[in-house]
């Protein structure tokens, strides 16, 4: 046994295990454990976020193309800094801090209704194409073979299955049976895969346990 | 003696008759390729400009003749005469390359649109070459309209007009008929449950941004939920992931509490911002609900790989849960660890199910006549397909 002489190392053993200590139940161990992720994961997240967006994105441009108005005026240089992306980004960010003042915070929701309606209206052409058209275009199959059957009878028993404007019923509803025999087969084979890859990771977690910290393998 | 001699002397002579043809060959080896020719540059249809193709006639030593063509290298310059650039490479046989620019002035790769280029095509072999001619000038451009995505458009138009045709059905006061969805039909009864067990509900919208489709149609949900939960006086827990999604959040359940006529019992602290990384938020999420024992727990919107542990720590602390995420790789954990599963699209169906407002109802029946026409295709493409029936399979061809 050959434990790590690094400090990282044995706060990061010691964190595992209390976070593993869940497995017992709820105990202060893992409420200290939680808290101490949670805290430090949320204040990382806002120091990235300012760091990578905020400054990156808005003060840098911004005060370049001012900068650039000062010593140029009008010129190529301002208007490339000076983009009104990063003025529009800005004011819908400070619409949105307007909520700490309970009188005028109704107006954050302009921010909202915008972030929320454009990306809406973006995704609904991208799920028409990888949902809707692309899905017909390789599902339309020659009935030669085994596999191809299946696919176009599953797709179409599946497709039956998500329509909502008819009960369940008679033929309709046997079709929709098939379809859900499709997709449990198909979640079944997922589950599976899924499991498997997160006995990886378990497995990373007890060689960084048993070799990284306690030296005990590897 | 003599024939030792003879023998020798034709020796030399085969000898120095081999060297030298060898060094024939050499030669002809290291002689240069044809040079491609009839080069063309256009613009790359399609986009957003910022980028040229350029096409060829290959060598006559590319495949054939002495067969020593190995790459094609592409040069660019903005005068027909001058120092070309390299612009890229083309294996022996390509007839065609894209020149793709960047978009950005500041990148080095810019490529403005608008501007002449001039292309010529050299012909590689080893370590030596032949150019084309100087192709004719080309610009860069962008296009309204992706020819490629023409099917896209008719499809946009064909669901568009299906949901306002039933949107102003519906606002006329028709009746359109929806099924039940198990998992909806539960919602009232797990609020009932937390009611009488005096106990709060726990609603997960997710991991996903306001403006993913499963977390909108998780707010609409919400909205029902918190308007039950109003009604009964329970109270809702709503940690979040997302700040935004915080915020939206906040503002439907307010809205919720003031339509039910309680907007005194709306707690704003109960809708809180957790943090933004996936395993911190679900040891967060695990903690509340060991401690605050929620009667019922509700994971509606997206998911990822923390969908098992959150639905078998609700599990052990004996919630009623009920589940739906249009994540397909998620589902079947939902479907093994809570109670009712709301099914990829059905989370969509339950919102506008939930909702009962003509829009949201109109775009669902649209939706269903969509699957009705898709349904249709299907069939008649595969029935086509087998028939190799080629046309009707380019109905559906889209170039991304």
């Amino acid at each position: 046994m050959h434990p790590s002489p690094d400090l990282g190392i044995w706060i990061g053993g010691l964190l595992t295990l209390g976070i593993f200590s869940f497995l017992y139940g709820d105990n202060p161990y893992y409420k200290f454990c939680e808290a101490l992720f949670v805290g430090v994961s949320a204040g990382h997240w806002f120091v990235t976020l300012f760091w990578t967006v905020f400054v990156a994105k808005m003060i840098r441009n911004v005060g370049i193309g001012l900068n650039t108005f000062i010593t140029e005026g009008f010129s190529a240089g301002f208007a490339d800094y000076m983009h009104w992306s990063y003025i529009f980004g800005g004011i819908l960010g400070f619409l949105m801090l307007l909520r700490l003042f309970p009188k005028i915070g109704w107006i954050s929701r302009w921010s909202l209704a915008f972030v929320v309606g454009t990306t809406a209206g973006y995704y609904f052409i991208n799920y028409l194409v990888s949902n809707g058209v692309m899905q017909i275009q390789k599902t339309i199959l020659p009935f030669t073979s085994v596999g191809n059957i299946i696919l176009v009878v599953g797709t179409f028993c599946g497709l039956i299955y998500f329509f909502f404007s008819k009960e369940h019923k008679g033929a309709f509803g046997g079709l929709a049976r098939i379809g859900i025999w499709f997709l449990m087969i198909t979640f079944g084979a997922s589950f599976g895969y899924t499991v498997m890859s997160r006995m990886s990771l378990l497995i990373g977690r007890m060689d960084y346990l048993l070799g990284n910290w306690l030296g005990l393998i590897g | 003696m003599r024939k030792l001699k003879i023998f020798f002397f034709f020796l030399f002579l085969t000898l120095t008759f081999l060297f030298a043809l060898n060094d024939v060959f050499a030669q002809e080896e290291s002689e240069a390729p044809a040079p491609p020719s009839q080069v063309e540059a256009f613009d790359t249809p399609n986009d957003n400009g910022h980028s040229i193709t350029v096409s060829w006639r290959l060598s006559a030593d590319d495949g054939m003749g002495k067969n020593n063509v190995v790459a094609y290298e592409i040069l660019r310059f903005d005068s027909p005469e001058g120092e070309f650039e390299v612009r890229g490479m083309a294996p022996a046989g390509a007839g065609i390359f894209e020149d793709q620019g960047a978009k950005d002035k500041k990148s080095s790769n810019f490529l403005p649109s608008h501007k002449n280029f001039y292309y010529k095509v050299r012909a590689k072999s080893d370590g030596i070459y032949s150019d084309s001619e100087v192709s004719p000038p080309a610009q860069a451009y962008g296009q309204w309209f992706h020819t490629g995505k023409s099917v896209v458009l008719v499809a946009v138009i064909i669901f568009s007009a299906f949901a306002m045709v039933f949107i102003n059905l519906a606002r006329k006061g028709k009746e359109l008929f929806i099924r039940p969805l198990a998992g909806i039909e539960a919602v009232d009864e797990a609020i009932g449950r937390a009611t009488e067990m005096g106990k709060p509900i726990l609603y997960i919208i997710g991991l996903g941004s306001a403006d993913m489709i499963a977390t909108i149609a998780s707010f609409t949900i919400l909205s029902r939920v918190a308007k039950k939960t109003a009604e009964y006086q329970s109270d809702i827990l709503i940690p979040c992931y997302d700040s935004v999604v915080m915020a939206v959040a906040q503002e439907t359940v307010k809205a919720a509490y003031q339509e039910a006529g309680r907007p005194d019992m709306y707690k704003e602290e109960n809708i809180f911002f957790l943090t933004s990384m996936q395993f911190a938020y679900v040891a967060g999420v695990n903690g509340i609900m060991l401690r605050e024992r929620p009667a019922t727990n509700f994971y509606l919107g997206k998911f990822y790989a923390e969908s098992l542990i959150l639905a078998e720590t609700g599990s052990l602390a004996g919630s009623i849960q009920i589940s739906g995420t249009d994540e397909i790789a998620q589902i079947p954990f939902f479907v093994a660890a809570t109670d009712y599963t709301l099914i990829g699209e059905e989370l969509y169906a339950a919102s506008a199910y939930l909702g009962k407002e003509p829009v949201l109802l109109g775009t669902l029946k649209g939706q269903d006549w969509g699957k009705a026409l898709v349904i249709i295709s299907l069939i008649l493409g595969a029935l086509a397909a087998s028939f190799h029936f080629q046309f009707f399979l380019n109905l559906f061809r889209v170039q991304l």
